[in-house]
């Protein structure tokens, strides 16, 4: 196995100087966004008594997902042993943390009183999934900054598998936590399930290596790096897999509910209804978010990166579908407190069949400024410290080749 | 209430109650509850699981179109009484509403308020990161603002969708009933009231509306105490939790679903 | 040198009890409606912070209400009234919180909540311990 170099990316061009300054405009309408919100009041905000988790959560819960499952690339190098991933550890941790800053800034941003904080890092009810998921969302971010500190420091090399193993099974503790805010909620036919758990952490793999796939490729191409076809083979084909995989567990969770006559009616909501979420479920999250990348990743399409790199897209886009369906659609069915009855009048908006959310301006920039912050964390990183090796050329990186 | 130590407890509250019988056509007319508390607590001692509140709900005398319930919380808890001019209707709080239902198979028609079942299981407790949604030890459910960080988890949890959360700034809040912005709030059993001096404890508002217009649908008491007039009717007549499969075991109970 | 130092000293000298003598504006506290308060006012200044958290919770949890613990009671003692009459809320500089918290720069998000002035509901109350 041929030795490593890491390099820190040059940084002068113009198109580096003109990335930073769209993501950090971005990011500057997010915090704008955050001010107008948090001074007005939710009111200026499409969430309301029934819709009480909007945009702003979607992108949050994508990115936190998208988190963990980016951390799986290095875990496979380091606790896994494969050696073709190993040059790819340090920049995986990079994507971790970055996505994971960028997830719990817009969650914490959207409070009804983020200036209490502090009270929710010292008050903690520990029957709340919740509590726990403050626990480990900051401790992942201890864990992986060990982690990479492991990496990246020659005296420390020994402790490098142990730090790998402790993350690995931080961030399936974290995802499954995740999983669980939904899951734990007897009260709405969309949620109380089991499945949610390890849906959220099949869907975390899927949606973290795609961003890490199209990162990577963009990476090297902006900086003329050299990037060899085994590498990206490797990750394609294991994208694949996850993709087919989230589509399994989707296929569990609604056959399963479709068996049950109780929650018929909110599969009809969702499979069969008239709202954006039909739409939204069948064409973002199956088709463009499955179906076409698993077609694009096991036909010779996928020899070109420019497929590649759509395909990669596809699935981010309808990752975010089939967060925005779980996450809004699960509660803009309405209650089923009172079965077997129609409910002919309440003020509360119990009658309607279900209830539109409209997402405002500021919810939504909140949100993809997220992404903004993340991406802006990865690309200083790898402008201010080693994280992307030199070259991944299939000649320096792949132990079967001879060249 | 000194006379009623230990010892000579049943003969007085015969007396008492023999003697409010008379009273109780006035009492009940001018709104004030009949009260059957035993010992009455000090105002400065802490309450205690001795007491369990809750409300039992008549849906047979609930009138259909009626409202008056849901007027009294308003204005007793300063509910959209002008203080939420720039939040849309779905974002305004409502403590307690109206429900009117039909049987789909029957077509039998129902009227109910719904707010807040104050169970014994909250899964609204069971869910807040912070512990701001809370027990109080006499059953009454209650958001501690000082520490409430709005996230709207236990409005998700929820079964009965009783949470609301306040859109926008506050100015006008009655001085007993503490609001404001970016926190979660719902039915407080009036809790305002039930801590007031024992003997002069009134009912929550809707409670108390409703007895004042004559429907009489709603009980309000201490369901632990086998005395007191909810006791008797919850031993008496057949009532059931919405949501009852969920096990809950809420503290307001309808007759008629 | 000897001068120079000598003029540097009287310099300082003189800067500082400048400095030392000038008025520095004290906080007008506005008096309370009854008697006395329920501590006597050194404690209350140095302690009232903890006396609120604390019986917040008494408050809250257990549901004590009376005099000392009630937050009500303190707003609706220390009121401040403006040229017409009307009690200020706390969005003015008058407000009995505000005369000193101002001054002192630090920022309080009670009254975010709580009811910044006496404001009962017009109906009339039966039960006691209301002013």
């Amino acid at each position: 196995m041929k030795k490593i170099n890491y390099l820190e990316i040059e940084g002068r061009s113009k198109g580096f100087w003109t990335l930073l300054g769209t993501l950090g405009a971005i990011t500057l309408a997010g915090i704008a966004a955050f001010f107008y919100m948090e001074h007005s009041g939710h009111h200026v905000t499409g969430m309301d008594n029934q819709i009480v988790w909007g945009m702003p959560h979607v992108f949050a819960v994508f990115l936190i997902v998208a988190a963990s499952g980016a951390l799986n690339v290095a875990s496979i190098g380091t606790v896994f042993g494969k050696a073709i991933y190993k040059p790819l550890g340090r920049l995986s941790t990079l994507m971790a943390i970055a996505l994971l800053a960028g997830g719990l800034m817009v969650l914490v941003l959207d409070l009804g009183r983020p200036d209490r904080l502090v009270i929710a890092m010292t008050y903690y009810n520990f029957k709340s999934i919740f509590a726990w998921n403050i626990i480990l969302y900051n401790g992942f971010f201890a864990v992986t900054i060990v982690y990479i500190w492991m990496m990246m420091e020659k005296k420390m090399v020994g402790y490098y598998r142990p730090a790998g193993i402790v993350a690995f099974i931080w961030r399936l503790i974290l995802t499954t936590g995740t999983g669980s805010i939904f899951g734990f909620i007897v009260a709405r036919s969309a949620y109380d399930a089991a499945i949610m758990a390890p849906m959220f952490i099949i869907m975390s793999f899927s949606f973290g290596l795609a961003i890490f796939l199209l990162v990577l490729m963009l990476g090297y191409q902006w900086t003329e790096r050299p990037l060899g076809d085994a590498i990206v083979k490797r990750l394609k084909n294991l994208l694949g897999v996850f993709v087919a995989a989230v589509l399994y567990f989707s296929l569990a969770y609604h056959l399963t509910n479709l068996y049950a006559t109780e929650h018929h009616d909110v599969e009809k909501f969702i499979l069969a209804g008239d709202s954006i979420h039909t739409t939204l479920f069948w064409v973002m999250q199956i088709l463009i978010g499955g179906i076409i990348p698993l077609a694009i990743i096991y036909s010779k399409l996928s020899k070109s990166r420019t497929w590649l790199g759509l395909a990669t897209l596809l699935i981010i886009v309808g990752g975010l579908a089939q967060m925005y369906v779980i996450i809004i659609g699960g509660q803009a069915f309405p209650l089923d407190i009172f079965p077997g009855m129609e409910i002919v009048s309440s003020s509360f908006a119990d009658a309607s069949s279900y209830h539109a959310y409209n997402p405002s301006t500021p919810e939504i920039i909140l949100g993809v400024s997220g992404i903004a912050v993340a991406m802006l964390i990865i690309t200083m990183g790898v402008r201010i410290l080693k994280f992307m090796p030199l070259t991944l050329a299939d000649k320096d990186v792949d132990p079967h080749n001879k060249g | 209430m000194s006379n009623q130590e230990s010892s000579s407890q049943g003969i007085s509250r015969r007396k008492f109650l023999g003697a409010s019988a008379a009273t109780a056509g006035l009492s009940v007319a001018s709104g004030v509850s009949l009260i059957s508390v035993a010992e009455a607590k000090p105002l400065d001692t802490a309450i205690s699981s001795d007491q369990r509140w809750g409300m039992l709900i008549d849906t047979n005398k609930c009138a259909t179109g009626c409202t008056s319930c849901v007027d009294a919380c308003n204005t007793e808890n300063g509910l959209n009484t002008g203080d939420e001019q720039l939040s849309r209707q779905s974002q305004k709080a409502q403590w307690i509403r109206k429900v009117e239902l039909r049987d789909k198979t029957t077509g039998h028609e129902v009227s109910l308020p719904l707010m807040c079942q104050h169970c014994e299981n909250p899964p609204c407790v069971d869910v807040c990161p912070t512990g701001a949604s809370f027990k109080r030890e006499d059953g009454v459910v209650l958001v501690d603002k000082h520490i409430c960080i709005g996230c709207r988890y236990c409005m998700m949890a929820c079964p009965y969708k009783a949470r609301s959360f306040i859109h926008e700034e506050l100015l006008n809040q009655v001085e007993d009933v503490p609001r404001g912005k970016g926190t979660v709030e719902s039915c407080t059993l009036c809790v305002h009231r039930i801590d007031e001096d024992t003997n002069n404890r009134r009912d929550p508002a809707c409670a108390e509306a409703c007895n004042t217009a004559g429907h009489k649908a709603m009980v309000f008491g201490d369901m632990k105490d086998t005395n007191s007039e909810i006791s008797k009717q919850l031993k008496k007549h057949s009532s059931k939790a919405i949501r009852a499969d969920l096990k809950l075991n809420p503290g307001v109970r309808y007759r008629g679903i | 040198m000897k001068y120079l130092r000598m003029l540097l000293a009287m310099i300082t000298i003189v800067l500082t009890s400048t400095i030392v003598m000038a008025e520095v504006p004290s906080p007008t506290i506005p008096k309370g409606n009854a008697e006395k308060c329920v501590k006597p006012t050194g404690e209350m200044r140095v302690n009232h912070m903890n006396y609120i958290l604390h019986q917040r919770d008494e408050t809250m949890y257990d549901g004590i209400r009376t005099e000392q613990f009630s937050f009500k009671k303190c707003i609706n003692c220390h009121t401040v009234k403006d040229e017409a009459g009307k009690v200020v809320t706390y969005k003015d500089e008058r407000h009995f919180c505000n005369s000193c918290h101002t001054y002192a720069a630090v920022k309080i998000d009670c009254f975010d909540c709580h009811a910044s002035t006496p404001n009962s509901r017009n109906k009339a109350s039966t039960a006691g311990g209301k002013h």
